[in-house]
């Protein structure tokens, strides 16, 4: 186990750098430059400008020089709020980001396995279409909608819930929170439904109840392990789902996390900003993806590692 | 003992509900099984024959009704509680199942899946549960059965993992021991270790056994009686002598004929012609008929009865040998 994630650390040297040399071109091809405005800067400005952050140097010296920086922890300056650096600004945002995403990613397994394990035990019955209906919605309905729907109705016309970002409000977290986790329970309540309907008629919990255990132990023993892994499995998928969704999440309540730095830093060109950001989700995706092969070795006794 | 049986199936009818109408899959049958006896069960796939025994053990899929009446001693099954049921089965009466690759929960060890059982119905601690699994493990012959019993189903061979399910089932000495083509998934020297096992419980036990299977080999190795099965009806039912030396129902001989021999030299091996029919559509006269070569009108005009010949022998068919 121990030399299972050294190797599976190790390898994510590779899968990083690439993320990062893929991101870093494509930021400098896209048209437009940190410091390009409606109204043009004076040539010799501009240039001053650029020589202070190493912009007039050829690409590939940019390129070695930024994985020289990042080798020392530094993800350089940014170019948008100047008396910050990139470090300062992914530390202020950060914590934000992670509580919220966290607490989604809970909700999410949390009502997801159980609303699947409830739609399973109630096949066919309205329950569990009930249950499958709202799971659709959840699916097909983008968060970019779902989130001013929800300030619409809850914070504006209800007036329940505060509408932005309150720094002493918890409830301020509430509706990102929700929005942020609706599309990911309602894809973890399908997978659950399925992959427990599937245990339940399986050859071994026949057998289960064959030894004549009640319906009680032969669900929480025998199907639950077994139907978990599937869900399991998507908790990769689901990290990136969460990531993705708070870049808009955060914009639309205004959420001061890094997934806003991440959209303003793209508009503004601010190379290091969202390099940063792109190597701080990269290496989320690749640290939960390590996480869940972990778990996987306590829940299947078929998996071992060596 | 008393001279009431075990188990006693009087007008036993299993329905499955599909979405292309109801499938009979067994239709009205009755017999007994006494103390003391090995009943087999023989028939094709889709005769009803494993469908008879899930119903006893109430463990059909959930689109499947069986009526009729199923009596362990005098209890009646069919209208049991899930809780009244949960302490009959596994301790009365236990089931072997068809396929070890898939009948063990892979998620758990031999050990839980075994202890669990007499923690259950015997009241046991952990550690005499233990102890009384790794006895009857030992004697299903499973090699250091003490340091195996704290491993995974897939630590184990097929045929070991079919020692595991009938240790398993033996757990609380069993008065029926029921078992659904225990040999089928297995190679044929493990089905031959199998099979002497079970030889080998039927000495040392006292308690009945139904035997499931295709194989009449299997049957004429084992047991006492026979239930012959087509298209969800007994078609014949006799001693083992009786089926195999004066069969009187022409599947039956077709069965017998269709078993390879070694002493008889053929280039193709005998088969009954034809289909089982539909059970969505069962013919009004003898399910058979089509396939018989002794049919007359009355055999597609009406349903043959299930009647009785001699003593303990009965058949469903029409004609006489």
């Amino acid at each position: 186990m121990f030399y299972f994630t050294l190797k599976r650390l190790f390898w994510a040297v590779p899968t990083l750098l690439l993320i990062i040399t893929i991101a870093f071109f494509l930021m400098r091809i896209a048209p437009g430059g940190p410091f390009s405005k409606e109204r043009p800067v004076a040539p010799e400005i501009l240039a001053n400008i650029n020589k202070v952050y190493h912009l007039d140097e050829s690409l590939p010296e940019q390129y070695v020089r930024y994985l020289g920086n990042i080798l020392q922890g530094d993800l350089g300056p940014s170019y948008k709020y100047k008396d910050f650096t990139v470090n300062e600004l992914i530390g202020l945002g950060f914590p934000v980001s992670a509580q919220i995403g966290g607490i989604a990613i809970l909700l999410a397994l949390l009502i997801g396995v159980s609303l699947g394990i409830l739609a399973a035990l109630r096949q066919n019955t309205p329950t569990d279409y009930t249950v499958m209906t709202v799971a659709m919605f959840g699916i097909t309905i983008p968060t970019f909608v779902t989130a001013p729907f929800m300030t619409l109705v809850f914070g504006v016309l209800l007036k329940w819930l505060p509408i932005g970002w309150d720094d002493d409000n918890w409830t301020s977290l509430i509706m990102p929170i929700i929005a942020l986790s609706l599309p990911q329970i309602a894809i973890i309540a399908r997978l659950m439904r399925g992959s427990m309907i599937e245990v339940l008629r399986s050859n071994y919990v026949r057998t289960a109840r064959a030894k004549g255990l009640s319906e009680r132990l032969a669900i929480l023993r025998h199907s639950l392990k077994p139907a978990m892994v599937p869900v399991l499995s998507y908790i990769g998928p689901a990290v990136a789902g969460i990531i993705t969704g708070s870049i808009i999440i955060e914009q639309t309540f205004n959420i001061p996390g890094i997934g806003r730095h991440f959209v303003q830093g793209a508009l503004n060109r601010d190379y290091p900003m969202v390099m940063g950001v792109t190597i701080l989700y990269g290496a989320l995706i690749v640290f939960f993806n390590l996480v869940v092969d972990i778990i996987y070795g306590f829940l299947d006794p078929k998996v071992r590692y060596d | 003992m008393t001279n009431k049986p075990i188990l006693s199936v009087e007008n036993l009818k299993v329905v499955f509900k599909t979405p292309e109408g109801p499938v009979k899959a067994v239709n009205n049958i009755s017999f007994t099984v006494n103390d003391g006896e090995v009943v087999g069960v023989v028939g094709e796939s889709g005769s009803g024959k494993s469908q008879v025994f899930m119903s006893v053990m109430g463990l059909l899929a959930t689109n499947g009704t069986a009526t009729g009446v199923i009596r362990y001693r005098d209890i009646d099954l069919l209208g049991l509680s899930r809780d009244k049921l949960d302490k009959i089965r596994g301790r009365h009466m236990s089931m072997i199942f068809q396929d070890p690759m898939t009948s063990l929960n892979p998620y758990l060890t031999v050990e839980r899946q075994m202890t669990e059982v007499l923690e259950i119905h015997r009241n046991m601690s952990r550690t005499e549960a233990r102890q009384q699994a790794v006895q009857l493990l030992e004697k299903v012959q499973i090699p250091s059965a003490a340091q195996r019993i704290s491993m995974y189903p897939h630590e184990f061979s097929g045929g070991m993992r079919q020692r595991v399910m009938i240790a398993m089932a033996l757990l609380c000495q069993p008065q029926l021991l029921i078992a659904d083509e225990p040999t089928t998934a297995l190679d044929v020297t493990i089905q031959a270790q199998i099979l002497e096992l079970m030889r080998t419980l039927k000495r040392t036990k006292s308690n009945a056994m139904v035997l499931i299977t295709h194989d009449l080999g299997v049957i004429a190795g084992l047991c006492d009686r026979v239930l012959v099965m087509y298209a969800g009806r007994i078609v014949e039912q006799g001693t083992v002598q009786d089926i195999f030396y004066n069969p009187q129902h022409p599947y039956t001989m077709g069965l017998l004929k269709s078993m390879p021999r070694l002493d008889v030299k053929t280039d193709r091996l005998q088969t009954i012609a034809g289909q089982p029919p539909n059970l969505q559509h069962l013919p009004i006269g003898c399910s058979f008929a089509d396939r018989c070569q002794y049919r007359q009108d009355i055999c597609i005009s009406s349903k043959p009865e299930f009647r009785q010949i001699a003593p303990q022998r009965y058949k469903t068919c029409h004609l006489n040998f």
